[in-house]
């Protein structure tokens, strides 16, 4: 059978899984729709959390950085785990304690205002935005593959798919379904490394496999033959990092805080029963991520290998037929520079602008005609590096099954974010925006309308990003952590460990952080992207680092504000004192 | 419970005996009843809980910013199962440290509840605390 076919029934089963799940725990009640009931297992809720948080970026996005940034991309990794650590320390068992649905709501009772309330859920908005543009292009690159159609009507299939699954379910629907899809990423991303792990190695577990020695006889281990690799063609080396050390420290510290700030996340920990449960969550959270984050860079090396091989001063005619595949979707284009028929894999751009459009003639061998200017380096060829993971399989020559496989598992991926943000963004619209600052007196049933609206506006906002991406899938996701540390982390945090911080000081930080941080991801993305070079970013750091200056700036401006303004009231001092201790946690309630 | 005030000050460790030992010599009863919780209960749990944040996040950060960073090239003269180590901490050896640390959080806060008599065991979810409404 056509891998093509094979995709169509693995996707479909899987989706058919999904649904039945849905159907099998359908939402009775708001309470249901939000947060699950308050009754889901710490190892269940654990796996669900790895599923929501990972994400398109996550799936196909990681590994295409790495492969091409060897260490440099390796901050991601450092980044998306580590703030777990936080999440687990600072945030997860007050936030459990506290007892309600949303951020929003902790940061309304504990600065015991409106407006902060109002304030937190622009700024999840904007985070949760953000992150769901990411999962549409990842989506739509799955799609385009698979159907073999472009990028923008996969897209725009994607965005189809997802409004039909993410309105049925509410949070418990969803729950459930996160553990399967947590299930069929996880196997569809560990096949294929395995594979090329013993291909490469002979070495079955791929994290010690990028430890190892080819079985090539060259007597070479896999990273030195990277090296080498790289080096030759002029690459920069593999394992050595060209990033300046106080960019690589900004951008982990703003993608940890990033992290412990998203409230997809964040919400997953009001659904476990104890206050201890919501620890030991975020670390079986953790462990499943980490099943998937220790194998993404292996996965990344054997791709970068087998990517140079297989099209390196390889003749277009017999190119393998995964090029001609990805040059249908756009994601791929090769310019033969010098006349010889030759494709030429070398550093720099081949071409701009960067990205190739193209015209609807084909050239002498049959390739893509693309209408860019020639740049003068020799690199002949564009790879867009969101499609590293979807195209290994078919790069190492694996079988078809497999193929469709990692298509399940890249939707799958993106599917268990998506429904996760989107219900984070209708919660937040419906009910503390609509429900509990606008108009209290709504019904139920009204709230789940809104709900529902909110999610449909999220769709087509993000999905127009996914079709105009400013950048890949994984960076897009970055932005969304900056924001998010910036933004939410700092009050969450200060209003649990300090009693001083007030209204004032909590709304002025969030402003600031956000609009700072905001403010700096545009102008270097959409206003002036010709200065978006080490030598004009602020202190050096680059806008995917920015959102640590922004969470710094928040505190400053929350901790001067607070000092100026009068402290907060007893009963929010007595709330305080309350979700500091364990004991006693209810189930998550309304009122 | 109240009594725990002469924990006061003392590591937990002591403190994890004692509840163990009066644990023993009284009746069942209910320790999360939120009025058996003594102010100074409370603040002692709260700087022990603390303290536990203050060690695990220097580790954190020293394992995250330092070796995943800042010697990670110096780290690269040792080696481990063919890595050079600063590049097998940055692309694998910190998360495993990030998943030991919050499972050892975990058991340490554990301890540290049971010791102060704050913990949340055998709390069902139909168990519902008034401080919240």
């Amino acid at each position: 059978m056509s891998a093509q076919t094979l995709s169509f029934i693995f996707v479909g089963l899987s989706f058919a899984l999904y649904i039945g799940i849905a159907i099998w725990s359908r939402v009775g009640s708001t309470k249901d729709f939000y947060v699950a009931g308050g009754g889901v297992h710490p190892v269940i809720n654990g796996m669900a959390t790895a599923a929501d948080w990972m994400s398109a970026a996550s799936f196909l996005s990681v590994a295409g950085i790495l492969a091409f940034t060897g260490r440099d991309g390796a901050v991601y990794l450092v980044g998306w785990t580590g703030g777990y650590v936080l999440l687990a320390l600072l945030l997860a068992p007050y936030l459990r304690k506290f007892g309600r649905f949303t951020v929003p709501e902790f940061i309304g009772d504990r600065y015991y205002s409106k407006l902060a309330r109002v304030v937190a859920v622009v700024c999840l908005i904007f985070i949760s935005f953000t992150y769901i543009a990411g999962q549409m292009r990842g989506v739509g690159i799955v799609f385009s593959r698979f159907l073999e159609v472009e990028i923008e009507t996969g897209v725009v299939i994607g965005m189809a798919i997802v409004f039909c699954y993410a309105v049925l379910g509410g949070m418990k629907g969803i729950t459930y379904t996160q553990v399967a899809q947590y299930c069929v990423l996880i196997f569809a991303f560990m096949v294929p490394a395995i594979f090329m792990s013993i291909m490469w190695t002979d070495n079955p577990i791929p994290q010690l496999g990028l430890g190892d020695k080819l079985n090539d006889g060259s007597g070479l281990s896999v990273l030195q033959k990277l090296d080498q690799v790289t080096t030759e063609l002029g690459f920069n080396t593999y394992t050595v990092g060209t990033r300046s050390t106080i960019d690589t420290l900004a951008i982990a510290a703003a993608l940890m805080i990033g992290t412990a700030g998203l409230p997809h996340v964040i919400v997953r920990f009001f659904t476990v029963p104890k206050v201890s449960d919501a620890r030991k969550s975020a670390g079986y959270a953790l462990v499943f991520i980490c099943i998937m984050y220790t194998t993404i860079p292996a996965v990344a090396a054997f791709s970068r290998l087998n990517l140079t091989e297989s099209v390196n001063e390889v003749a277009y005619s017999e190119a393998p037929a995964w090029i001609e595949k990805w040059e249908n979707t756009g994601l791929i284009a090769w310019k033969d520079k010098n006349g010889d028929g030759i494709m030429q894999y070398r550093p720099g751009h081949a071409f701009s602008p960067t990205k190739p459009v193209f015209t609807e003639a084909r050239g002498t061998y049959g390739e893509r005609v693309i209408s860019n200017e020639l740049t003068s380096s020799a690199n002949e060829i564009y790879v867009d590096r969101d499609i590293m993971v979807m195209a290994n399989p078919e790069i190492a020559r694996l079988p078809n099954w497999v193929i469709a496989l990692v298509a399940a598992g890249a939707v799958a991926a993106a599917l268990s974010t998506a429904a996760g943000l989107l219900l984070v963004i209708s919660s937040s619209v419906a009910h503390d925006l609509m429900k509990r600052t606008f108009m209290p007196d709504i019904s139920d049933k009204k709230e789940l309308l809104f709900a529902r609206l909110a999610a449909v506006v999220a769709i087509l906002i993000a999905g127009w990003f996914g079709i105009n991406p400013p950048a890949f899938v994984a960076q897009v996701v970055a932005f969304a952590f900056g924001m998010a540390a910036a933004s939410l982390f700092p009050p969450i945090v200060m209003g649990i460990f300090s009693k001083r911080i007030n209204r004032s000081g909590a709304v002025a930080g969030m402003l600031v952080g956000l609009s700072s941080t905001l403010a700096y991801i545009v102008f270097f993305n959409f206003v002036s992207p010709q200065l978006n070079n080490p030598e004009h970013w602020f202190l050096g750091i680059s806008p995917t680092g920015i959102g640590t200056l922004g969470a710094a700036l928040n505190v400053a401006v929350a901790t001067l504000v607070s000092r100026f303004t009068p402290a907060p009231p007893p009963e929010v001092l007595d709330m305080i004192d309350d979700i500091r201790i364990p004991a006693g946690a209810g189930v998550a309630h309304e009122h | 419970m109240n009594k725990n005030a002469d924990n006061k000050g003392q590591p937990e460790n002591d403190a994890s005996a004692y509840h163990h030992l009066e644990a023993e010599n009284l009746p069942p009863h209910s320790h999360h009843d939120e009025e058996t919780l003594s102010e100074i209960d409370v603040q002692a749990y709260w700087r022990a809980n603390v303290k536990v944040l203050v060690v695990l996040l220097s580790i954190w950060a020293f394992v995250s910013f330092g070796c995943g960073v800042l010697f990670s090239d110096w780290l690269d003269q040792f080696s481990i199962g063919g890595f050079p180590l600063g590049f097998w901490f940055t692309q694998q050896g910190t998360m495993l440290c990030f998943v030991a640390i919050i499972f050892i959080y975990h058991i340490w806060m554990k301890k540290i509840e049971r010791a102060h008599g704050v913990d949340d065991d055998d709390n069902g979810s139909d168990i519902d605390s008034g401080a919240q409404s």
